[in-house]
C-alpha cells in the first residue's frame, strides 16, 4: 500500500531510466512515487534465479553506456554499485581458429598480426579515429537535444551552442562522424582492416539491437553508439555489474529510496490522468487513482503517447510520428545454465578466453547473411551470438563449478513470416544451441537448463513494444532531436506536467540512464519556472 | 639465481606473462593474469591469493618476551593475548618511526614477527639481560594471503575452525596433514586470512587452497593488485609513506606514529606505566600538539578532473595503476599544504583517490585541497576533498 495518494511526481515504470529519474526527482526534494508493473524493479535490466543457484540476466546483460555523472550524482557506490572488469573478448572462427583479445594492448596487436600483418598497425589508428568522434559526440550525449523547431531565446542559444561545438571539430573528425552517422559499419571498417575475423569482431557492435546488417547504411550509427560507453574512462569498454544488470537496478532502487522515493510494485498504470491539457496523476489497472502534478513515463514512445494517454488529445503530427516510429525488435536472448565450461578445441584446456564477450561473428559476411534471413521475415539460420559466461566474472551468479551463459542473439525479427514466436521458440533455441555446438563441440552436453527469450517475450514481460531493446530503433530519423518525434525531444509532451524519460528519448537506449537524468532536469527546470 | 618462495614451483605455472619483480630479495609476481585489475576484482568481489612469503619472519620467545617487546614497541603488546595479532610500529628515542610489522602471539612466551625489512640485530641489541631470544625463520615458512569476500567460505572447506577466527586473531590447525597457523589478517582492507606453513609442506597446502577455490572465483594476485587494494584500505607502505628513521638523512624524511595516522596505537600512553622507546618524545608531541603532518585520504572531484582533461582535448584517464611519485597539494590560496604519497583511480569507489600527508589544520574530513597534476605537459590542479582513511572499509573486513 502507498503511504499517500498525493505526490509531487509519479514515475511510470521502474526500469533503470524510471528509477534514475525518480531518484533525481526525490533527491531534489519532490515527494516521488515510482510505479512498476512487475514484482521486481529493473524493467529490461533484471537478474532472475530461474533455476536454484543460477542467476540469469534475462534481458540486458552488461554495462557500458551508463553515464558516469549518474554514478556520482546519485552516490551509487555507497549503494553497492560495482562494475566488474570483463578482461577478454573471444571470437571463434569457422575454420577452428579464433581471435582472442585481452587486457594487454601489445599482446592484442600480436594477436591481430597473427591474422593480418596489415591490420596490426591499423588497430590503434582505428581506435584513435573512433575515439576522436566519440569525444565530439559526448557533450551531445550528455545534454538534452536543442529544439531545432523552437524560437525561444533558450532554443536559439542551444542551437548556437551546438553550432559552435561543431564548428570547432577538425574536418577529418567531422567527416568520420558523418560517415558513421549515415554510412555502414562495413565501409568504415574496410578503411582500416582486411581480415574477416577482425572486421566480424568489430562490426558486431554495428548491428546490436537493430535491424541492419553490417553492410547496411545505418550500421555505422549503431557502431558509434556502442562505442560511446566509457566504462572506467575507456570508450567502448564493457563491464559486468556485480549480480548482473539486476544487481545494478537494485542499486538504483536503494539509491532512489534513500533519497525518499517510494516504489510501488505489482501495480500496472492504466492511464495518465489529465484535465484541460494538464496532468493530474495516474489511474492504476485496479481503478486506484494517484495524484501528482508531474507524471513521467519511462515506457517506450508508443506506450507513452498512444496507450497511457488518449491519442485524440495529442497533435495529429505527433501521433503520426509515433505511429510510424520504428520498433521492429530483432534480438532475442537464449540463456543457459551450464554444467561446466565449454571447450574450444584450438585452445585445449584453456578457459581464460571466456572472461568477457564470446562473439560468434566470424566475418561481416556471416553477419550480413544472418541479416538476410531477417530481411525476409525469419530468424537467422546461423545467428550472430554475443555470449558471456557471467559466472566467471562474478562467481555469485552460479553454484561452484557451474556456470550461466547469457547469449544475445540476432537476428530474431518480431514479425515472423508465416509463423509466430510461440510456435518457433524451441526451434529457435535449438538453432542457437546448434550454432554454439558447431563452434564448441560438446556444448549441448553441458546444458542443464535453457531459457529462450524471444522479442515477443520481451514485449510481454518487459513491455517494450515489438521487443525492441532500445525502446525504438537506432535509426538516424529517430535519434537526437528526432527522438522520439520532431519537436518532442526535450522530454516534455503536449500535456502539461506529463513527461517522458524512457530509452525512446535521447540518448537512449542501452542501460545508459541519460534519458532518466535529463528528463528530471527538464521537470525541475519547468517547476522552477512555474514557481518564479 | 634470485631466491624463490616455497610456493614458486607451482605459482610459476600460473604466471601467464612471466612478470616477476623482486621483493625482499625474492622473486615475487607482479601479476599472474595479463590484467592486474582482474586480480584486484578477485580481492574485492570473490577471493584472491597472494604469496607473501618474502616477508622477514622472526620468532621472539622467552619468559620475558612480552616484557621485552612492551619496552620496544609503540603499541602496548601486553594487550595482545595468545591467539591474537597486533599490527604495530617501533620508534627511535626521538619518537620517529623505525619500522612496522605484525606480531602474532602464539602463546604467553612466543611471538612471531613478520616485517618488510630485516630486524634481527635491531631487536637483539635491545635484549639486555632479559630472558628472551630471537630466531630468524624467514625461510622456514611460506605465507599465503587469502583475501576477499569469499575467502572465509573457501577456507571453511579446508580448515573449518579457522573460518571462525575474529579479526586479528589466529589459530593452529591443519590443512590436510600439514600443520598451519592461520590468522585473520592481510594487507588488502578486506575480509581475509593469512596461512603460515612450514616450507616443506608449502606446495600441498597451496594446492589444497587452489582446489578449494576452484569454481569459487579464487584468483592468484600479484603486487600490482595488492598495491591497489592497500591504497583503498589506507594501509601505509614502507618506502612510500615512510622510511626508517634510522636511515633518514633529514627529519623531513622522518615521521612520528601520530603523523602516520597511528594515533590509535598510542591510547593510554599518557597514563600507563609502560616505558618504551620514544615514549617521552611521543608524549611531548601529543602534549605540545607538535605533529607536523596528518595522514589522510584525498578524493578527487570527478567532474573537475574530467572537465580539465576534456577542455584540454583529452580523454580523462582513469588508470587504476598507483602513481609511484608524490603529487603536491595546495589550498585555494595556492599555499602548499601537503602532498599525496600516491594516487590511483579506484574501480570500486569510481573515483581518483590517494593517500596524503597534509598539515594538521587541513586534515579535517571535508577540507578542500587542490591536487597538482600535469595535463598536456602543464601543471594544473584538481579540486579534492580530504577524507578519513580507509577510503574503502567494508563491514566484512572485521565482521
Amino acid at each position: 500500500m502507498t503511504k499517500s495518494r498525493n505526490y509531487d511526481a509519479i514515475v511510470v515504470g521502474g526500469g533503470h531510466n524510471g528509477l534514475i529519474n525518480g531518484a533525481y526527482l526525490a533527491r531534489s526534494g519532490l515527494n516521488t512515487l515510482i510505479i512498476e508493473r512487475r514484482g521486481v524493479v529493473g524493467g529490461a535490466a533484471v537478474t532472475e534465479e530461474l533455476v536454484p543457484g543460477f542467476h540469469f540476466t534475462t534481458f540486458s546483460y552488461a554495462l557500458s553506456l551508463l553515464r558516469p555523472d549518474i554514478i556520482h550524482e546519485l552516490d551509487l557506490v555507497s549503494h553497492g554499485f560495482m562494475p566488474l572488469l570483463m578482461p577478454s573478448g573471444f571470437s571463434p572462427m569457422e575454420n577452428g581458429d579464433y581471435l582472442l583479445m585481452g587486457p594487454d594492448h601489445d599482446e592484442n596487436v600480436r594477436e591481430i598480426m597473427r591474422h593480418s600483418p596489415h591490420d596490426a598497425d591499423a588497430w590503434d589508428r582505428y581506435k584513435h579515429d573512433l575515439w576522436r568522434v566519440c569525444q565530439v559526440v559526448k557533450p551531445l550525449f550528455d545534454s538534452a537535444p536543442p529544439n531545432i523547431f523552437g524560437k525561444t531565446p533558450e532554443d536559439l542559444e542551444a542551437m548556437a551552442e551546438l553550432a559552435s561545438h561543431l564548428r570547432g571539430v577538425e574536418p577529418k573528425v567531422m567527416h568520420d562522424l558523418v560517415r558513421l552517422l549515415t554510412g555502414s559499419a562495413a565501409d568504415f571498417l574496410d578503411d582500416y582492416f582486411e581480415s574477416d575475423i577482425i572486421k566480424g569482431y568489430l562490426s558486431s557492435s554495428g548491428i546490436i539491437g537493430t535491424k541492419v546488417g553490417p553492410m547496411s547504411q545505418g550500421s555505422g550509427l549503431v557502431l558509434l553508439f556502442h562505442s560511446m560507453g566509457e566504462h572506467d574512462g575507456h570508450f567502448g569498454s564493457w563491464a559486468f555489474h556485480k549480480g548482473g544488470n539486476g544487481g545494478f537496478t537494485q542499486v538504483l532502487s536503494r539509491a532512489a529510496q534513500a533519497y525518499g522515493a517510494e516504489i510501488l510494485l505489482e501495480s500496472a498504470v492504466d492511464s495518465v490522468l489529465s484535465k484541460d491539457g494538464v496532468t493530474t496523476g495516474v489511474a492504476l489497472a485496479d481503478g486506484t487513482e494517484l495524484h501528482a502534478p508531474v507524471v513521467v513515463s519511462s515506457l517506450d514512445p508508443r506506450r507513452t503517447f498512444l496507450e497511457l494517454v488518449d491519442p485524440r488529445e495529442l497533435p495529429t503530427d505527433l501521433v503520426d510520428n509515433i505511429r510510424r516510429f520504428r520498433f521492429q525488435g530483432t534480438s532475442a536472448k537464449v540463456n543457459f545454465a551450464l554444467d561446466g565450461l565449454p571447450s574450444y578445441p584450438a585452445l585445449g584446456d584453456r578457459s581464460d578466453q571466456y572472461r568477457g564477450f564470446i562473439a560468434v561473428s566470424p566475418s561481416m559476411e556471416y553477419l550480413e547473411r544472418a541479416f538476410d534471413d531477417a530481411k525476409y521475415g525469419w530468424y537467422s539460420k546461423r545467428p550472430f551470438i554475443d555470449g558471456a559466461i557471467q559466472s566467471i566474472v562474478d562467481p555469485d551468479m552460479a553454484p561452484p563449478g557451474k556456470h550461466v551463459m547469457s547469449c544475445f542473439v540476432q537476428y530474431a525479427p518480431y514479425h515472423l513470416k508465416g509463423s509466430d514466436w510461440d510456435t518457433e521458440r524451441d526451434r529457435f533455441g535449438d538453432t542457437v544451441q546448434a550454432t554454439l555446438e558447431s563452434f564448441f563441440p560438446g556444448f549441448g552436453d553441458l546444458v542443464l537448463h535453457r531459457e529462450v527469450v524471444t522479442p515477443l517475450d520481451i514485449e510481454r514481460v518487459v513491455g517494450l513494444s515489438e521487443g525492441n531493446i532500445f525502446a525504438g530503433e537506432f535509426f538516424a530519423p529517430q535519434m537526437y532531436f528526432f527522438r522520439p518525434a520532431p519537436g518532442w525531444s526535450q522530454y516534455r509532451t503536449p500535456i502539461s506536467g506529463y513527461y517522458q524519460c524512457g530509452s525512446g528519448t535521447h540518448p537512449g537506449g542501452c542501460v545508459i540512464g541519460g534519458p532518466g537524468k535529463l528528463a528530471s532536469q527538464q521537470v525541475l527546470r519547468d517547476l522552477a519556472r512555474k514557481v518564479s | 639465481m634470485i631466491k624463490t618462495s616455497p610456493f614458486y614451483e607451482r605459482l610459476r605455472e600460473f604466471n601467464q606473462g612471466e612478470l616477476w619483480t623482486h621483493w625482499a630479495g625474492q622473486l615475487s609476481a607482479l601479476r599472474y593474469d595479463m590484467s592486474a585489475k582482474h586480480e584486484y576484482f578477485a580481492i574485492r568481489n570473490s577471493a584472491g591469493l597472494f604469496d607473501t612469503s618474502p616477508l622477514y619472519k622472526y620468532w621472539i620467545r622467552g619468559k620475558d618476551a612480552e616484557r621485552f617487546l612492551a619496552g620496544v614497541l609503540t603499541r602496548d603488546i601486553r594487550a595482545c593475548r595468545p591467539g591474537q595479532a597486533h599490527y604495530t610500529v617501533w620508534c627511535d628515542d626521538r619518537g620517529f618511526v623505525l619500522e612496522d610489522g605484525v606480531f602474532f602471539r602464539h602463546s604467553e612466551s612466543e611471538f612471531l614477527l613478520t616485517c618488510a625489512r630485516p630486524n634481527f640485530s635491531y631487536f637483539s641489541a635491545l635484549m639486555g639481560t632479559l630472558e628472551v631470544e630471537i630466531q630468524d625463520v624467514s625461510d622456514a615458512y611460506g605465507v599465503l594471503a587469502l583475501q576477499g569476500p569469499r575467502s572465509r567460505d573457501i577456507l571453511a572447506l579446508i580448515a573449518p575452525e579457522a573460518a571462525e577466527l575474529a579479526f586479528f586473531s589466529l589459530c593452529h590447525t591443519k590443512i590436510g596433514p600439514a600443520a598451519v597457523t592461520i590468522s585473520r589478517t592481510g594487507y588488502t582492507g578486506d575480509l581475509g586470512f593469512e596461512i603460515f606453513v612450514g616450507a616443506d609442506d608449502a606446495l600441498p597446502v597451496l594446492d589444497a587452497v587452489l582446489a578449494a577455490g576452484e569454481g569459487r572465483g579464487l584468483r592468484l594476485f600479484g603486487e600490482q593488485a595488492l598495491l591497489m587494494a592497500r591504497i583503498e584500505a589506507g594501509l601505509v607502505l614502507i618506502d612510500v609513506e615512510f622510511g626508517s628513521s634510522r636511515l633518514a638523512f633529514t627529519d623531513d624524511e622522518r615521521f612520528t606514529p601520530k603523523e602516520l595516522g597511528f594515533g590509535w596505537m598510542l591510547r593510554g600512553i599518557d597514563s600507563d606505566d609502560r616505558p618504551f622507546i620514544g615514549r617521552t618524545a611521543i608524549r611531548r608531541e601529543i602534549a605540545e600538539k607538535s605533529s607536523r603532518w596528518s595522514m589522510v585520504g584525498v578524493v578527487l572531484d570527478w567532474a573537475h578532473h574530467d572537465q580539465l582533461y576534456t577542455d584540454a582535448g583529452l580523454i580523462a584517464p582513469k588508470d587504476e595503476t598507483p602513481l609511484s611519485y608524490e603529487s603536491m597539494l595546495y589550498d585555494d590560496a595556492g599555499q602548499r599544504v601537503g602532498y599525496a604519497t600516491t594516487l590511483m583511480y579506484s574501480p570500486v569507489l569510481q573515483r581518483h583517490i590517494g593517500m596524503a600527508r597534509v598539515r594538521p589544520e587541513v586534515a579535517t574530513a571535508g577540507s578542500r585541497v587542490n591536487v597538482e597534476v600535469t595535463i598536456n605537459h602543464e601543471y594544473r590542479t584538481v579540486g579534492a576533498e580530504v577524507a578519513r582513511l580507509p577510503l574503502f572499509n567494508p563491514k566484512r573486513k572485521t565482521a
